[in-house]
């Protein structure tokens, strides 16, 4: 049960703090909830069809299809989150200056709503069919009844679940002044992180060179498979023996999603600061 | 979409890499064989075939590859080019059974 409640615990891990970031970017978006619930509903369906299609996504693009699938969706996912980010960052000084008339002008503006849904979809589909394909195998082929396996993963469920509210209360907490470059500058590393993990996947499946394999080994002094080093992969993309590929499309993403914000804030005409500036 | 069809249009180039490649077999949740030996400073196309009727996840820190192999399902990893030395791997739904060293040369 206890071995069951960790696999749990380290898959939910990751899509909690996912969530628990994207959430708490985008507390002002109206109709929020709906789109969380939805993301996770269809996040959960996709990890169930994804896990009972395993055998067909493998043998797909000669036997390189769940790379591909994976690195896929991570794109994805970096490009809403890019998006979110620009966005917001055009928005920002409105954002920064008057909360309450930040729903209106999200609710007149494009919204990002539809990035969270995708984003939390992701996260939950990545994380929750592997999950599916464990308790699966589990439960077929060993000794472990079925109420002793669904209670370690309720465990695992509850404890991952906590950290990511834990982590989405605390984002909250941070003083309005502050809260969205704190958000804006997570955000930016998660897709940076995603990005590096996409990389990762289109090398073993042999499609672009690794560079330098690997580019560094610090799974000595901090490993991956520690919690410590689990939320880091999560929250930053770290990873113990990178390839150097990896580090290029992290830097490439975070460099031009930082140019898209910085561009998008300085082309706008200062009319919104000056407004709020009195 | 597009560049996903790009991408698989590219993989027939894939044929003509003459890479190592080496099977190993899963069966009673146990790697056959467990211990490989493959050269260093090569890249290594790692066959994984499944014979039990669950799926397996392969993984390995040290070669930092993590992939599902569905039941009775096969897959290719590719992993290295290694520096010499010894890369434990495991099957992460069946821990306690599913081990082996693959050891670059």
């Amino acid at each position: 049960m206890f071995g069951t409640a960790i696999i749990v615990f380290r898959e939910v891990l990751e899509a909690a703090i996912i969530i628990g970031i994207v959430a708490a970017a985008t507390r002002d978006v109206p109709g929020r909830g709906r789109w969380i619930s939805s993301g996770l509903l269809l996040g959960l369906l996709g990890s169930a069809l994804v896990a009972s299609f395993t055998g067909r996504i493998s043998e797909f693009a000669s036997g390189m299809g769940q790379e591909l699938f994976n690195a896929l969706i991570l794109g994805v996912a970096v490009l809403m989150l890019a998006w979110h980010n620009i966005w917001m960052a055009s928005h920002g000084a409105e954002l920064a200056a008057n909360a309450r008339k930040v729903g209106k002008a999200i609710h007149d503006g494009v919204s990002t709503a539809p990035v969270l849904l995708a984003v939390i979809g992701i996260a939950v589909l990545r994380e929750g069919s592997e999950t599916v394909l464990f308790l699966y195998g589990i439960a077929t082929s060993q000794q472990v009844d079925g109420s002793t396996l669904l209670l370690g993963g309720a465990i695992g469920v509850v404890a991952g679940t906590t950290v990511g509210y834990t982590l989405y209360k605390g984002l909250l907490r941070i003083p309005l002044r502050w809260f969205f470059s704190a958000t804006s500058l997570l955000v930016l590393l998660l897709a940076a992180g995603m990005a590096s993990q996409a990389a990762h996947f289109l090398i073993q499946a042999d499609l672009i060179p690794g560079l330098v394999t690997p580019l560094w080994d610090t799974s000595a002094v901090l490993s991956e498979q520690s919690i410590l080093g689990r939320v880091l992969h999560s929250l930053i993309g770290y990873d113990a023996s990178p390839a150097g590929m990896q580090l290029v499309f992290y830097v490439a993403t975070l460099v031009t999603i930082a140019a898209g914000m910085k561009l998008v804030n300085t082309n706008k005409p200062n009319k919104s600061q000056l407004k709020t500036a009195s | 979409m597009k560049h996903f069809f790009t991408l698989t249009l590219l993989l027939p180039l894939l044929a003509f890499a003459a890479d190592d490649e080496i099977t190993i077999i899963i069966k009673n949740h146990r790697f056959e064989p467990s211990e490989l030996t493959v050269p260093a400073g090569k890249k290594i196309k790692l066959v994984v075939e499944n014979k039990d009727a669950t799926p397996e996840e392969f993984e390995s820190h040290a070669l930092n590859r993590e992939k599902v192999i569905a039941g009775n399902g096969k897959t290719t990893i590719y992993i290295g080019p290694l520096s010499a030395g010894s890369y434990p791997f495991y099957g992460e739904f069946n821990e306690a059974t599913a081990k082996g060293t693959i050891t670059a040369k």
